[in-house]
């Protein structure tokens, strides 16, 4: 028999659909909010998805960074992808790199994955989940400061989910500085 | 003309330019994972864009909201549906590889089949 679908644990998918189905009805009214969260139940019983397993600790400015250096890049990119579009002669030179991630969390190789897709100069081919590896279209080369640069690109974009979203534990494994010395760094560059 | 209509104006413009250039790029770019650019990055700030300057012009908050929602849905998709098409294309062989300075993924690609066959 499947696995019963125990629904206490699954509140953020519900209310998660419960908002979409607000914000789609467009007004927030006691009867929407009620029906959404009926029919997200409904939905995660009929329908039930594999856990992510997500037991991260969200950083606020980890996220805050996470979300404005992201917006930056998407921009970054866009301007980036119209120059090659619209230049006239050669085509930039192209590669597949692999990246190995530091992390090992299915949700945060995921959220790496997208973004790399949104930012410049990368979308993602392949991801092989078991080793956390990437394997990253990169779109110019000497754009990105080589294949060394397209590399440390992408493993920039992982600290950042990292120190985002991971547990302290996460971030030890991945062997980044724990977030304690990050902010201490950051006030020590400001008041120097 | 108001201070939010030139700025919905100007969303407008520059979401459809950044749109045309997807396109225009999907058209002139060499192989498939180029053309997979030209779909994800222009094309998801132009509809941003497109979206902001719908959202100003209309200004009421019920389309806003829903306005939010293709905004967001977009940016989960668009990678995903990128991601799909770049992996189809490289397991049939569409892609260029000699467009390519490395590719690190049919090396690993080899080497994994060479593991499975022994001998």
């Amino acid at each position: 028999m499947a696995e019963r679908v125990r629904l206490w644990t699954r509140w953020p998918m519900i209310v998660w659909l419960a908002a979409t189905w607000v914000l789609l009805w467009g007004d927030l009214t006691l009867a929407n909010v009620l029906a959404g969260l009926v029919l997200g139940a409904l939905v995660m019983v009929l329908l039930p998805m594999p856990r992510v397993g997500f037991d991260g600790r969200p950083w606020l400015p980890g996220i805050v960074v996470l979300v404005v250096r992201f917006f930056v890049d998407v921009i970054m990119a866009s301007v980036q992808v119209a120059k090659k579009a619209l230049a006239f002669g050669q085509h930039p030179r192209a590669a597949v790199i692999r990246v190995r991630l530091r992390s090992h969390s299915d949700l945060l190789l995921t959220i790496t994955a997208q973004l790399c897709s949104l930012v410049p100069g990368s979308i993602i081919v392949e991801a092989h989940r078991l080793s956390g590896t990437l394997y990253v279209h990169v779109f110019d080369v000497d754009d990105a400061g080589g294949i060394d640069g397209a590399r440390a690109h992408a493993l920039e974009i992982e600290r950042r989910v990292i120190y985002a979203l991971a547990t302290d534990e996460e971030i030890a494994e991945a062997g980044l500085p724990p977030r304690r010395r990050l902010l201490r760094r950051r006030s020590q560059e400001v008041s120097a | 003309m108001s201070v939010v209509e030139w700025v919905a104006s100007a969303c407008f413009l520059l979401g459809c330019a950044l749109t045309l250039v997807a396109a225009i790029g999907i058209l002139r770019f060499p192989d498939l994972l180029a053309r997979m650019h030209a779909g994800t990055k222009p094309q998801v700030l132009g509809l941003v864009l497109s979206m902001t300057g719908l959202g100003l012009s209309i200004g009421s908050s019920q389309v806003a909201w829903k306005l939010i929602l293709v905004i967001v849905f977009q940016f989960m998709t668009a990678p995903v549906s990128a991601h799909m098409v770049g992996r189809a294309g490289y397991r049939t062989g569409k892609v260029r590889e000699d467009l390519l300075e490395v590719d690190e993924l049919t090396e690993d690609l080899e080497r994994a089949k060479a593991d499975e066959t022994p001998g």
